[in-house]
């Protein structure tokens, strides 16, 4: 970055740019030629930020600026108040929700000051499509250490002193994963990437790919030392264009430096990486399936063993790594395995990648270090529950994972923790709820996801999740009979103990820990037709009070289905038989007049 | 189910595809990922030619296609309307956004409305979570749409 | 020799490193449920996706339980096969198939003979705690196979018989989860594809979402018929398993038997495949020895080796898939159409009957001949040379439906002149019998010597690709056997790219040969059963006084009344045919 003055980074992640960043950066470039500064300030697009909440995001580089909610049209203001005149764009400024004071830089900020970033520690810094900005960071410098300086048994060494777990969702230890790997005997092994990142409500694996690809090429290039592999492949999803086009980018710069391809650092060490795409089919998560989907079949999981380390892609040995684990690799070796060590908890060293959603006021991609605390991660960089409403649930592992309460917001997030409360860490999604979710609900959309992407080869999954879902289904419709929690609480430990993959095992988990941790919610569905939240539709009727209503007709206008009349200035009434209990009125009327019944 | 007729520099086309693959049958899926960017769907005709090209058999080829979601044996609409159903998505109400389309569509879920103008699919996490719920039409992305945007959103088109 | 010890249900074993738990049960007469699980060694079929999840066993120190079928035992295993968290996962996993399969056991064409049926009533399940929507399926009527998909349990079996044993690859899981199921391209109907009718799949379905079709109805109607002079021809692999179907031992030789039965269902003439059997080696056999001759005596463009045209499964398989070597295979038709063609044109003759009041009867241990006597090329003026073809199976349904006590019938012997056979024409029922039928013949038609050892052990076995070479008083012919279509394919590939050295290939679409066939009583797995039936095939050939074909006295009669001698032009019009590129007949419509 030596040839210019300043710079400025504009966030080029999948929901920034959904909110025109690019026009940002291209407005920024024309301004700033307009006023012949081009050659001074360079516009840079990066990965994530982190902070999708407050997306588009812009950063002014050397001062730290950070600027929040940015329009296209507001190019031109930092162009000429900001580059020009020195002065911050007051009002493109985070507004600290509790002071009220602007704050310009990011690190002032409760979203940044308890995170970490490792996995994630050039994503928003550099242009992920320029080669030199990852070397510049000491990127490949790992990579070229180790092949000059460490066998590969010394190399797998470091990755078992440091601890790291895989951060696809179970936990395996990385560095016993490649030993195994190693110890396999074969003419061809492979090095596999899994970014087949599939969990509702997680982009963890695609930010990182698109913010800073040439960290996951370096780790599998050691990964492929390590094990005695010459071949890398990716398996990413064909939904990610933005992440593909920055890989695709990346390995052609990392040929033509020579840090990929043969004779690698001219040690005689040859390796090079493809991209396999996925096709939709979230089961391919799993990595007998994805090594099923990348050999051309469908993708079903096999029973292991044999492990992919014994038998994987083409029946050779294959050590498959999720993106986040890869991306931790190189920051390893370049600090130490007791560095690492000493960050998270003892059996769960390090930090995680978390996509933080739902109902909390900082939606965004966040790194903690392990055995932070729910209530650390969703109370202060989350900034609490939006909207002023109650905390009541907050989901990890997605479709695999639990909805943990209340009385778990002090348990120090790591994989036994979150394991042993009945929910998992899963690649890492969090989603925050409050007291308008139903629980029951939030079991059968989990439910509603694993029946929809079952793969249908075995028969608890295939079978008993769509019974599983449908009980839930007439649970919800209030036709809930006695003994069906019985009934669905067996089916769900059966499948746990029968299904025959990691996706159809962990199915139930939704559905356990909703009836764990907030059974009364289930027992008003069955025995009293109710949904304490109010969202089942079939169990509420909208009704507007009289006395409340002014007759402002907001309500009637917004309906979608003209269920609602009334003459103006006279109190309306809701024609229930029409009523699609959509909730748009109650969303727009002034006056707290509808309720749900 | 309708016969397409491929024209023939298609079929060469397709043919050529399968054989920057070298015909080999790990890369069916690449292939087929190729094929239906050309085609924008995967036809049965499509398939045939895949399966004879590549030397598996058609039923195999069918059994990948149906297997993954984002393959189609239906063409899509003018404007492929998806709504993002990832979990961030649905706690901030994309099922009511989806109803909505479904309405006034009147198709299904996976559906092209008989003037071909609009398909209708669900997706699984965009990424924009921060813009939740967030609904694409062709490049385009919509964010923070409510039930009542859908109107006016269709109107666009 | 690696072993390892554990114990099941507390009883110590050991076993060979790589026994599955579900082996390692059944070595201590420990015999744990399963479904989707079928292995038979010599057949090439394995069938373990580890998909119906009804081993289910606990291994102690393992979260959760293990599928017997797929887990390999290993050292100290502490392994309980019918503990309570066992039995409730293993019925709740069986309830939870039974949801989703349509309770039609009273009426469905595999009632009895059900292996899901079994298992619900060894588990004792009385009632279905799960119910919801059941998936539903166009139904399929081919000719031959009808397919009920909503009685599919996804054991994928099929699967495996059509695409691994056979390499047809008519047959794919297709969608996915709730909604998967194992169907042809584009859940189109057989019809459309390119399947060979071998029926392999039926073969071995659990339960009824593939049978056959059946023609029993037809018969009936036939036999009522007064218009009507009825024949019915039996297959040489018929009387091999029938008995099976009694209740009788496999292996058991049901000849006299089943032909008394049939006698009393009421045929006008009960006749024997085995009798067009040997006709086959006459017009084969004189083929293979011209087209030999030919090629010694330097013609180019004589076609060697040449292959065996008696199974319809398998003369659809190279017509889909090797059209461009249409013009190799024999051009003799298969016994089943020989007899046809003679029943209704020399014995219509004899009777001084028109040829359409006979109605011909084929009883097969095939579904593909179900098949073959649609074939518009095997009709005459729209009337089939063979009307009706009904299996092993289905003649077991009529001789119950007839309330004839099967098991204590007297023998009696076939009708004359089409009922009798030599030996050469039983082992036709068997991998390698065709072929050494045909060497029998050959032999002493080439070196006018009579061949005094006619048995050829070099040319039996159940391995499925053998060779051998036979000496023909100094002429080495090499010879090729394989059977089941996925070892056919390997032998035609040979053949294909120039690299075969055989002068004659036999070849049987079914594992075994017909013995295995598709319309054979159920083996539910058992390999022995096959090579009972084998065996019986033997003993009724070494039993026979006449073993070659060429000394049958009839067929010396009908050539010396009506066609002259082997090839022919009457030969030829009667007895030959010709085969169809149906490369681009599998497509969309």
């Amino acid at each position: 970055m030596a040839k210019y003055k300043n710079h400025i980074l504009v966030c080029g992640g999948t929901g920034c740019r959904a909110s025109e960043s690019e026009a940002i950066a291209s407005n920024l470039n024309a301004s700033l030629s307009e006023n012949n500064l081009q050659d001074d300030v360079q516009v840079v697009r990066t990965g994530c930020f982190g902070f999708c909440e407050k997306g588009p995001v812009v950063k002014m580089v050397p001062d730290n600026t950070f600027y929040v909610h940015v329009a296209p049209d507001d190019a031109e203001d930092i162009v000429l108040e900001h580059v020009i005149k020195g002065r911050k764009v007051e009002r493109l400024l985070y507004v600290d929700p509790e002071t009220k004071e602007h704050v310009s830089d990011s690190r002032h900020m409760d979203f940044y000051k308890k995170q970490l970033r490792i996995a994630l520690r050039n994503c928003g810094f550099i242009n992920p499509e320029n080669i030199d900005e990852y070397i510049a960071r000491d990127g490949y410098s790992a990579l070229g250490t180790i092949m000059e300086e460490m066998t590969p048994e010394a190399a797998i060494n470091v990755v078992k002193d440091s601890g790291l777990r895989g951060r696809g969702g179970g936990g395996f230890p990385s560095g016993l994963k490649w030993e195994l790997t190693r110890k396999s005997e074969a003419d061809q092994k492979y090095v596999v990437c899994n970014a087949d990142e599939g969990d509702p409500g997680a982009f963890m694996d695609r930010s990182i790919l698109e913010g800073d690809p040439h960290s996951v090429l370096e780790a599998m290039a050691i990964c492929g030392y390590c094990i005695g592999a010459d071949r890398g492949l990716i398996y990413i999803r064909a939904e990610y264009p933005l992440a593909i086009k920055r890989l695709k980018i990346a390995i052609e710069q990392a040929r033509d430096y020579g840090l990929l391809g043969n004779d690698i650092f001219g040690t005689g060490f040859n390796f090079d990486v493809e991209i396999r795409y996925g096709a939709g089919a979230f089961v391919c998560g799993e990595e007998t399936a994805l090594i099923h989907s990348m050999e051309g079949l469908r993708g079903e999981p096999t029973v292991k063993p044999p492990f992919p380390a014994q038998s994987g892609y083409k029946e050779k040995p294959t050590n498959v790594n999720n993106v986040e684990t890869f991306a931790n690799i190189p920051a390893i070796f370049l600090k130490g395995a007791d560095w690492f060590k000493k960050i998270g908890t003892e059996k769960s060293p390090g930090t995680k990648v978390f996509a933080l959603a739902g109902k909390v006021n900082n939606v965004g991609l966040i790194e903690v270090p392990m055995g932070t605390t729910l209530r650390e991660v969703i109370f202060d960089i989350g900034g609490g529950i939006k909207g002023g409403k109650k905390f009541k649930a907050v989901q990890t592992g997605g479709p695999s994972g639990g909805c943990l309460t209340e009385d778990h917001l002090d348990l120090a997030i790591d994989y036994d923790g979150l394991l042993a409360s009945g929910s998992m860490m899963g690649s890492g999604g969090m989603i925050v709820m409050d007291e308008d979710d139903c629980m029951v609900s939030v079991a059968k959309f989990y439910l509603d996801f694993t029946v929809e992407e079952s793969c249908g080869k075995c028969t608890p999954c295939r079978v008993g999740n769509k019974r599983l879902h449908e009980m839930l289904d007439k649970i919800t419709l209030g036709q809930g009979e006695e003994g069906d929690l019985t009934r669905l609480r067996n089916l769900a430990n059966v499948i746990k103990d029968t299904a025959l993959c990691g996706l159809g095992q962990t199915s139930p988990n939704p559905v356990l820990s909703t009836m764990d941790n907030f059974p009364e919610e289930y027992q008003s569905h069955v025995k009293e037709s109710k949904c304490p939240a109010g969202q089942c539709r079939a169990l509420m009727q909208y009704v507007i009070n009289s006395k409340l209503c002014v007759g402002c007709t907001l309500c009637s206008r917004v309906c979608p289905v003209d269920a609602i009349s009334g003459e103006k200035k006279l109190p309306h009434v809701i024609d229930s038989s029409v009523c699609i209990k959509c909730g748009a009125c109650i969303e727009k009327c002034k006056f707290g007049a509808i309720s749900i019944q | 189910m309708a016969k397409v007729k491929i024209p023939e520099n298609k079929v060469q086309e397709l043919r050529d595809l399968c054989k920057n693959f070298d015909n080999e049958p790990g890369e069916l899926i690449n292939v087929l990922h190729g094929a239906q960017g050309m085609f924008g769907y995967l036809p049965a005709e499509v398939q045939e030619i895949v399966a004879d090209e590549m030397n598996v058999s058609v039923a195999h080829v069918y059994g990948v296609v149906t297997f993954y979601s984002f393959f189609s044996m239906l063409p899509k609409g003018k404007h492929p309307i998806s709504i993002c159903m990832g979990t961030a998505c649905y706690v901030r109400g994309a099922e009511k956004v989806l109803d909505e389309f479904k309405r006034h569509l009147e198709v299904k879920v996976g559906e092209t409305t008989p003037d071909g103008k609009y398909s209708l699919s669900c997706l699984r996490c965009v990424g924009a979570c921060g813009l939740a719920p967030v609904v694409t039409i062709g490049e385009r992305v919509y964010g923070r749409v409510s039930p009542e945007d859908v109107r006016g959103i269709l109107e666009e088109y | 020799m690696n072993l390892v010890k554990l114990t099941i249900d507390n009883k110590p074993v050991v076993v060979e490193k790589g026994t599955t738990l579900l082996e390692a049960a059944k070595s201590i007469g420990v015999n744990i449920p399963s479904l989707c699980y079928m292995k038979m060694d010599d057949m090439n079929f394995e069938n373990k996706p580890g998909g119906c999840r009804v081993c289910v066993v606990e291994v102690e120190g393992r979260r959760n339980l293990a599928p017997a079928c797929k887990t390999e035992c290993m050292e100290g295993m502490e392994v309980h096969t019918h503990s309570v968290r066992v039995i409730n996962a293993r019925r709740t996993v069986v309830e939870l198939i039974l949801s989703d399969h349509p309770p039609e056991c009273l009426t469905c064409a595999k009632s009895g003979e059900c292996e899901l049926q079994d298992l619900a009533q060894n588990l004792g399940i009385r009632e279905i705690h799960y119910t919801g929507e059941q998936s539903t399926y166009k139904g399929d009527q081919s000719p031959a196979i009808i397919r009920e998909m909503d009685k599919c349990i996804m054991c994928r079996r099929c699967e495996t018989a059509c695409n691994e044993v056979q390499t047809v690859g008519v047959l794919s899981a297709v969608n996915r989860g709730f909604e998967s199921v194992v169907a042809p391209a584009f859940e189109m109907d057989l019809d459309h594809s390119v399947c060979t009718y071998c029926g392999q799949c039926v073969a071995v379905c659990p339960t009824g979402a593939l049978t056959e079709r059946d023609y029993t109805w037809k018969v009936i109607e036939a036999l009522v018929d007064p218009a009507k002079t009825v024949v019915v021809q039996t297959a040489p692999a018929v009387r091999a398993a029938l008995g099976e179907a009694f209740g009788m031992e496999a292996g058991n030789l049901v000849t006299g038997k089943m032909v008394a039965a049939l006698r009393k269902l009421g045929f006008d003439y009960v006749f024997d495949t085995d009798f067009a059997a040997d006709l086959t080696i006459m017009e084969e056999g004189t083929e293979l020895l011209d087209r030999l001759n030919r090629h010694l005596n330097g013609d180019q463009d004589v076609k060697l080796p040449i292959l065996t045209s008696c199974c319809p499964g398998w003369v659809k398989f190279f017509e889909h898939h090797f059209p461009e070597m249409k013009d190799v295979p024999s051009t003799a038709k298969s016994p089943q159409q020989m007899f046809g063609s003679i029943a209704k044109s020399y014995f219509a003759k004899k009777l001084d009957k028109k040829r359409e009041d006979l109605v011909v009867v084929s009883v097969m241990p095939c579904l593909a001949k179900k098949y073959e006597c649609t074939r518009e090329e095997f009709s005459v003026n729209g009337d089939a040379d063979v009307n009706v073809s009904i299996s092993t199976r289905e003649l077991a349904q009529l001789i119950r439906n007839a309330n004839i006590d099967f098991t204590s019938l007297t023998d009696e012997n076939f009708d004359n002149p089409l009922g009798e056979s030599t030996g050469a024409s039983v082992i036709f029922g068997t991998t390698g019998g065709v072929i050494e039928a045909a060497v029998r013949t050959a032999y002493e038609v080439h070196t006018g010597k009579t061949l005094e050892k006619v048995d050829f052990e070099e040319l039996r076995g159940m391995e499925g690709s053998r060779k051998a070479t036979v000496d023909f008083d100094g002429l080495k012919l090499n010879i090729g056997i394989a059977h089941g279509l996925g070892n056919a394919r390997k032998l035609l590939e040979d053949v294909k790219s120039g690299k075969s050295e055989f002068h004659a290939i036999e070849i049987m679409a079914c594992p075994g040969g017909c013995i295995g066939g598709g319309g054979q009583p159920y083996h539910h797995g058992d390999v022995d059963i096959l090579k009972k039936r084998q065996r019986a095939i033997y003993e009724e050939d070494a039993g026979k006084p006449i073993r070659k074909s060429h000394e049958n006295p009839f067929i010396q009669e009908l050539y010396a009344e009506f066609l002259g001698k082997p090839l022919s032009d009457l030969s030829h019009e009667l007895l030959h045919t010709h085969y169809f590129d149906r490369k681009k007949k599998a497509e969309v419509k």
